[in-house]
């Protein structure tokens, strides 16, 4: 293709995604230096580019750390950073523990099956987050299905209140994600070549310790992704904590919601943005270079 | 190749299945129910799509939905489809690692940070808040998901197809146009499928970027599932299920038809 033939297909993802990606990260960072205020936007200060050199000026010497003062002051922010890094270390540990076998077991079964059953795994993934998370609560409410059942097995004698627990955030993290653990673990597990195996059996191992000496080594890329995949939005997941959790202890992306839609504070809701991204940033570059490396391998 | 399924390996598969529609399954026959309660059963009936379709803000709400997601995936599509050209094509160019990073991040960037910048960044730009700003915001996601999909077909493209037209005389752009995008053409309508569904299902981003008068489904929803479970809600969710499920089995036939061998790892770079 001709060079500026090349440049015209470049520009319009490039400059959508500098506006609609990344200008947008600047602006939080800029908020979340400003204070709130009774205003309409809800804080100063605002730039005023009119007033010229003046107006930068100051601009710039009104820019305070507050927010940043209150999220380390307040010991609500710190909770709510400890409690979403909990869930989603256990969550993706979880994950990893009940994906694993799954995605081992599709990728062991008859080539013709397997497009079948991958679509299976994908097709719950492309129905609503919110409808799957909706699913949960019919099941785990007070007089849902769950309690009646183990209420007629007589395993409780009184309904036990499922919802808004710790036990019903992991219920509904595993539930969402768990195609986003099994799809990358799937497509490394089914690239292993199975000679590898029958020379580690010819040689006298046994198919667990083959498991671990074979193919665990060679589905960690798999293992990566999926952790990646899975822990990242985790942490600042909002929906599933919010209808299945309890209301005492807030995940971040609920604080955030919280103080943004609630208090209308903007600069906290932004330095709450701006920190959990420094949180998230070494995951997401990891994230980034194994999936370039992936783009890379082909050409 | 030796193949030896064990007993594990099945049950792992039959389970972990089960695990994933049962709650769906439960929500669908529910739906159907005549009482209002969830653990009684008191026959098959329509009375909460009856319920449903005579609920205004809902409709209204649902129409809202679809057409933010129909325009939203349309230009996603075309921004994807480009973004992925020129990530597989164009070799090493400038700026390259910053522009791949910007088409990976926002596939696992918490929503809540994409929704508050996205909205952050309207307001600083003193555009009103409604249809339009959710239509930007569901397009700037979305578009990243196209690009994954489309970008796996390119990779394992047979490009002889193409040297062999160019052997022939054919110009790069018009071979490009006559033999490349038919033949990726499967993937592409499976990325617009996956953009219309997500920008379908998303609750997070919306509410940041939705201003009066623009309320989505899922909005809509959540908050009916806020005030507790309401049988109407599963009728409403059962028919969008429906609707992906019908669009899903679609899009992956077509893909099929495209697609050779590697179907399995294309489906599985969508996610």
């Amino acid at each position: 293709m001709r060079l500026w033939q090349r440049r015209a297909i470049l520009l319009f993802p490039y400059a959508w995604l500098l506006l609609f990606f990344l200008a947008p990260f600047v602006i939080v960072v800029k908020i979340s230096l400003s204070q709130t205020a009774i205003a309409q936007p809800p804080y100063v200060p605002v730039l005023d580019v009119s007033a010229g050199w003046a107006g930068l000026e100051g601009f710039f010497s009104a820019l305070s750390l507050d927010a940043y003062r209150l999220l380390v002051s307040d010991p609500i922010y710190l909770l709510s950073y400890l409690k979403s890094l909990t869930v989603a270390a256990v969550s993706t540990v979880i994950l990893l523990v009940v994906g694993y076998p799954i995605a081992y077991g599709v990728a062991r079964s008859p080539r013709h099956w397997q497009p079948l059953l991958v679509m299976a795994v994908v097709l719950p993934f492309w129905t609503s987050f919110l409808i799957r998370v909706y699913a949960w609560i019919n099941i785990l409410q007070r007089d849902g299905l769950l309690n009646d059942i183990l209420m007629r097995l007589h395993i409780i004698a009184a309904p036990q209140a499922w919802l808004a627990s710790d036990t019903a955030i992991y219920i509904g993290m595993v539930y969402s994600y768990l195609p986003f653990m099994v799809l990358p673990l799937y497509a490394t597990l089914e690239k292993i070549d199975m000679t590898l195996l029958e020379a580690a059996s010819d040689l006298g191992c046994t198919p667990l310790r083959a498991f671990w000496r074979v193919t665990f080594p060679l589905s960690v890329p798999g293992i990566t992704a999926g952790v990646l995949l899975c822990f990242i939005p985790i942490v600042g997941e909002f929906v599933i904590p919010d209808l299945l959790g309890s209301s005492e202890s807030l995940m971040i992306g609920q604080t955030l919601w919280t103080e943004f839609f609630a208090n209308r504070d903007w600069p906290v809701a932004s330095a709450i943005a701006v920190t959990l991204l420094g949180i998230l940033v070494a995951p997401i570059m990891l994230y980034e270079r194994l999936q370039r490396r992936q783009l890379e391998m082909f050409e | 190749m030796k193949r030896n399924i064990s007993i594990f390996n099945v049950t792992s598969v039959v389970f972990g299945l089960a695990f994933l529609y049962l709650p769906i399954t439960i929500l669908v026959v529910y739906s159907f129910n005549a009482s209002r309660l969830v653990t009684v059963w008191s026959g098959w009936s329509l009375a909460w799509y009856r319920e449903l379709f005579s609920d205004e803000a809902m409709i209204a709400a649902a129409w809202t939905s679809l057409r933010i997601a129909a325009l939203s995936a349309t230009a996603a599509t075309v921004l994807g489809t480009l973004a992925a050209i020129a990530l597989t094509r164009f070799g090493r160019f400038r700026g390259r690692v910053a522009f791949s990073g910007m088409i990976y991040a926002p596939l696992v960037m918490p929503e809540v940070i994409t929704g508050l910048s996205l909205l952050l960044l309207f307001v600083a730009l003193n555009v009103d808040r409604g249809f339009w700003t959710v239509v930007l915001a569901h397009t700037t996601l979305t578009m990243c998901f196209v690009t994954v999909i489309v970008q796996s077909r390119l990779v394992d493209f047979d490009r002889s197809v193409e040297e062999a037209a160019m052997d022939l005389g054919c110009p790069p752009f018009k071979t490009f146009v006559i033999v490349t995008l038919p033949l990726i053409l499967p993937a592409i309508a499976a990325g617009w499928m996956l953009a219309f569904s997500l920008s379908l299902d998303d609750l997070v981003i919306a509410s940041f970027t939705s201003g009066p008068g623009a309320t989505t489904l899922p909005m809509r929803i959540y908050s009916e599932v806020r005030l507790g479970v309401k049988p109407e809600v599963n009728a409403v969710c059962t028919i969008m299920i429906a609707v992906v499920a019908l669009g899903t089995v679609t899009a992956s036939l077509m893909a099929k038809r495209g697609a050779r061998r590697r179907e399995p790892a294309a489906l599985a770079a969508q996610v």
